[in-house]
């Protein structure tokens, strides 16, 4: 039993379709539990009144919008080593929700930010980031879409998913380089004394277990129909060729 | 190699085009930017620099996609990628190439450039030497997108719509060696830091833009 065997198409497509409705519906019970409980179960800051709840959608959101794009550089590395056609498919598919996921995270930003900091928008290394970031899923998805060969497309957009982590890598410490922050530090981590209020931990904590889920459910169900539409136009080809 | 070179040089400048589109875009942004803005020098002496930067990298992305498209068009390139000469090699040659019919004018129209601009007299150096440092990362970053959309039909903006975050970091870094040594300050953290840039992308991209090029040349 190796993770090798589910590059083969037949077999992820059996153990995704078992697995999808579990994911799924663990992952809309966390969001559902999390915003709840995060919404109208925990006090009001102190300074920062309601607004602070945002939270709940902003920090999962941005934690999937990094990680979708580490996701996309895994299975991009698969693809290009060992050729696994499911691999190249859930990068693909990974690229709109990543897309997606860091647009909310710049949206919830700005209307937190507009009561906070009394601006939408600010040119501080984290948010600048994230706008460099849209770049890359948007260059990304766009290679896809331009390329008509499926497999030079793969090839292609593989390479752009190297080059561009290190350069999204180089370009977030040339922003921390160029303009010091507005945005507070991290206040989630393990090890540091000050984090954020256990009150407020507990629901967030939920809520980015629900996020992750949701990213998996969302690029399961992307992957499958990827591999349907594979599937269909490898049957059309036939049906031309006979 | 060297006959590639010279080969690409002759042709850059004989076919016309795109040899002087660069450096009159550059100049054009230098003269329409005060008209824009106003006349004063102040405030011109301020923004200086990053126009200068965003100006130059603007005006090498005019031309990138013809770092391949046209030896991809009359299969010249099919017959580089056969010869016995690495395509890694024949990346870097034309990169070089690129560099010197776009990077270099612009490298020595700046210092002009800068006067219209009113940019401070400490500063002239440094963006003489930020540019020449910089340009070549942007030729051989832009000759990497120009390879990944090299089969693609009118990827013009896709080129761009890729290669414009790849570029982020060197105009961070260029810009902020003349802004600094425009007001006086030390500078060599932003140029060992845009050199770096520049040397190592130099060093790896090559066999990236070698990679799709042969994707693409399959």
């Amino acid at each position: 039993m190796s993770i090798w065997e589910y590059a083969n198409p037949k077999k992820f497509m059996q153990t995704s379709g078992l697995v999808l409705p579990w994911v799924a519906g663990l992952s809309a019970l966390c969001i559902v539990a999390g915003l709840v409980w995060g919404f109208f179960l925990t006090p009001d800051d102190y300074r920062q009144g309601s607004t602070v709840k945002i939270i709940y959608l902003h920090v999962p959101s941005a934690m999937m919008a990094i990680n979708a794009w580490g996701m996309m550089l895994v299975t991009s590395l698969i693809w290009l080593v060992r050729r696994h056609h499911v691999s190249a498919l859930a990068a693909k598919a990974a690229a709109p929700v990543g897309l997606t996921f860091t647009v909310i995270a710049l949206v919830t930003g700005a209307f937190w930010g507009q009561p906070m900091w009394g601006t939408w928008w600010a040119w501080d290394p984290r948010l600048t980031s994230f706008l460099i970031l849209t770049l890359f899923y948007l260059g990304y998805i766009a290679l896809w879409q331009a390329v008509e060969d499926p497999d030079t497309a793969a090839d292609l957009t593989a390479v752009l998913c190297l080059v561009g982590s290190v350069f999204a890598l180089l370009s977030r410490y040339a922003v921390l380089f160029w303009n010091q922050g507005l945005h507070q530090g991290a206040s989630l981590s393990l090890d540091k004394k000050e984090n954020v209020a256990d009150v407020f931990w507990v629901p967030l904590v939920v809520c980015i277990a629900g996020f992750v889920l949701l990213f998996l459910t969302l690029v399961l169900v992307r992957t499958r129909t990827e591999i349907r539409a594979r599937r269909l136009s490898a049957l059309l080809a036939r049906e031309r060729m006979a | 190699m060297f006959r590639l070179l010279t080969r690409d040089l002759r042709l850059a400048v004989r076919a016309g085009g795109g040899f002087g589109l660069g450096l009159a875009f550059f100049l054009l942004v230098a003269v329409l930017v005060p008209l824009g803005v106003g006349p004063e020098g102040a405030v011109l002496a301020r923004i200086a620099p990053g126009i200068l930067w965003v100006g130059a990298l603007l005006a090498c992305l005019l031309s990138l996609d013809r770092i391949f498209a046209l030896d991809f068009e009359d299969g010249s390139l099919d017959l580089l990628a056969t010869s016995p000469m690495p395509l890694e090699g024949v990346v870097a040659v034309k990169s070089l190439a690129h560099w010197l019919v776009t990077g270099v004018p612009l490298v020595l129209v700046s210092p002009v450039l800068g006067v219209l601009l009113n940019l401070p007299v400490q500063g002239y150096g440094w963006l003489v030497l930020s540019l020449a440092l910089g340009t070549p990362a942007l030729s051989v970053i832009g000759a990497f997108g120009a390879a990944l959309t090299v089969g693609v039909k009118r990827g013009g903006l896709l080129l761009s719509l890729l290669v414009l975050p790849l570029y982020v970091p060197t105009l961070i870094f260029g810009a902020e060696v003349v802004k600094r040594g425009a007001a006086g300050l030390t500078v060599g953290t932003p140029v060992l830091l845009l050199a770096g840039i520049t040397l190592g992308a130099a060093a790896l991209l090559p066999f990236a833009s070698a990679a799709a090029l042969r994707v693409n040349l399959r």
